[in-house]
């Protein structure tokens, strides 16, 4: 077995609480992942370029202008909170 | 013939010929889901009396023709969940353009198909709200991620369907459950208004009965949109041109790489008969080398769960769907998305995570998309010297609902001859070539065999798919409930 992870801190970065027993069921299951993705080490990739995008794109640029819409208030409408044109949170900074 | 049994080309035949089509239509679907739909649990959403029927007036290339689509391209004011907890209740307030251009054509949108959570999957057993089961025998599961969309093609219990296909996700469940699915080429069809999975590899595409239904759907679904940014500007040809060609002078590559130690019997058997039928029909067979095929898996669970774990950062309790309820902020982010993600989500976004964070960024991830960049090396060379490849789609027929769960690994293996394509951009499709006929299974359950084309060389893959379903009867043959 070659990459420890550590669970804790990469829960904590993917904003998720894990139960004690998910934190050990996960573990194993990643680690059982990087040890299959580890073959990817004897590939000689020193002289390739990364691809991330298929496509030959470039940044796609069009204008921008405002048109009306009635949006606001649907997209409101889905809110687990809501308090007038507003989503509602706990507070975020302690008095 | 019943109406729900009907293909996409026959429900237009039919809805243009009878001034109530549309709604007969529709009747009976409604009617044969709610006979069998509880057996096969292919649809998470769908409420007869909010179908609307077309407008009379001008008639569009779809008019009456109902779609059920998969649960995460959004529908204005349709909960649409992606077979989540996370996203139960969100109500989108706007069409995804895909399914503005279903509307425009005239089309019925019918109901929301049952996928696995996110996407993630292939079996269609990490749904939210169960798995959905294979047509064919209920004890094996469709594939997935797709799979309530590919069931219910199979089991007449839809006309077609989209699907969305991130690593095989359309393919796979198109070949167990004995249908056609098309991944179109990356850029060819918009996304937006799709939840975002793999943004560089997510594509929506057709589930149908024939080749001829994808290709009428392409010609809907096809084009640029300013929308989506990533969007191709290429033009689209008539699909339905390419259908009923000869397959004489086509040239067919065969992978070396794809017929190793892992794939079944059954299976190979059944490729090998396809490709003797390509070769009766004029087209010449040649074998070609695609030496980086076994890295496929390993560099598609980097790439795909980095991408996932970024996309998916958004659904935090605030502005949508589930939310714990706490007193801070950091537990509301915290508990929503520990509550609100399945297993399987919560192993990707980790594993996401962790191959993005410090110090494992280019061990990982960079080093995944060089191999990515190898991978389609490969296609770039073997497409120098034939039009197609072809081989299996899935190593191995349905297997059982329950049989891979506990394996994670053992499930992403079975992607392991879709997800190139997706790495790669390229169009490709599953058309059905066969069934298990061995001791093993207890009912004979479909094969699939995939073609590959260049880029928006989807017209290639349906000229090749429709010259060999018309030389063969499987698409004829439909499972029963």
């Amino acid at each position: 077995m070659s990459q420890k992870i550590n669970i804790e801190q990469i829960a904590e970065l993917a904003r998720l609480n894990l139960k004690p027993e998910e934190r050990v069921k996960l573990t194993k299951d990643l680690e059982a992942i990087l040890a299959y993705v580890d073959q990817l080490r004897e590939v000689d990739t020193k002289k390739i370029e990364p691809t991330s995008h298929v496509l030959p794109l470039q940044n796609v640029f069009r204008k921008d202008f405002a048109v009306p819409t009635r949006i606001s208030d649907a997209v409101l409408s889905h809110a687990p909170k809501r308090e007038g044109k507003f989503f509602k949170v706990p507070k975020v900074i302690e008095a | 013939m019943e109406p729900y049994q009907f293909s996409v080309k026959q429900a237009k035949e039919f809805s243009a010929k009878n001034q109530n089509g549309p709604s007969e239509l529709t009747q009976s679907l409604a009617k044969r889901i709610q006979n069998f739909d509880s057996k096969v649990k292919a649809y998470v959403h769908f409420d007869p009396t909010r179908v609307l029927l077309p407008k009379d007036g001008k008639k569009g290339p779809l008019y009456g023709v109902p779609i059920s689509v998969k649960d995460n391209i959004v529908i204005e004011s349709w909960e649409t969940t992606c077979a989540s907890k996370i996203l139960t209740g969100f109500i989108p307030p706007y069409d995804a353009t895909v399914i503005r251009k279903l509307r425009e054509a005239g089309a019925v949108i019918f109901g929301k198909c049952n996928m696995d959570e996110f996407a993630f999957g292939s079996s269609c057993e990490t749904s939210f709200f169960g798995p959905t089961r294979n047509p064919w025998n209920l004890d094996y599961v469709p594939g997935g991620s797709s799979g309530g969309s590919a069931a219910a093609v199979a089991g007449d219990l839809a006309i077609a369907a989209l699907g969305t296909d991130t690593g095989g996700s359309i393919r796979q469940p198109a070949s167990f459950c004995g249908v056609v699915g098309l991944k179109p080429t990356y850029g060819r069809v918009s996304r937006y208004g799709l939840v975002a999975f793999g943004s560089s590899l997510d594509q929506i595409g057709p589930i149908t009965k024939t080749v001829e239904d994808a290709a009428i759907l392409m010609n809907v679904l096809a084009g640029h949109d300013s929308q989506d940014s990533t969007s191709a500007d290429v033009p689209v040809p008539d699909y339905t041109s390419f259908l009923g060609k000869s397959m004489k002078g086509l040239k067919v590559g065969i992978p070396k790489e794809y017929f190793v130690k892992g794939l079944d019997p059954e299976v190979n058997q059944a490729i090998q008969k396809t490709i003797g039928v390509f070769k009766d029909l004029g087209a010449g067979c040649v074998e070609v080398n695609l030496p980086n095929t076994k890295y496929a898996v390993a560099v598609y669970y980097i790439v795909a769960v980095a991408e996932a774990s970024s996309n998916l950062g958004r659904f935090d309790g605030v502005q949508y769907g589930f939310r714990h309820e706490t007193s801070s902020l950091r537990d509301l982010y915290f508990e929503t998305r520990d509550q609100g993600f399945g297993a399987e989500a919560k192993r990707r976004i980790l594993l996401g995570t962790f191959v993005l964070s410090a110090g494992y960024y280019d061990a990982y991830y960079l080093k995944g998309l060089k191999v990515r960049t190898l991978i389609k090396q490969d296609f770039d060379r073997a497409f120098e010297r034939v039009d197609v490849i072809l081989g299996p789609t899935s190593p191995t027929p349905p297997f059982k609902v329950g049989e891979k769960m506990n394996d994670p690994l053992a499930m992403y293996l079975s992607d392991i001859y879709t997800i190139s394509a997706n790495l790669a951009g390229l169009p490709a499709i599953n058309i059905p070539c066969g069934f298990t006929e061995g001791a093993g299974h207890a009912s004979p359950l479909p094969i699939g065999v995939q073609l590959v084309a260049k880029p928006f060389e989807e017209g290639t893959l349906f000229r090749a798919a429709s010259a060999y379903e018309q030389a063969t009867q499987w698409h004829e043959k439909h499972p029963k409930l």
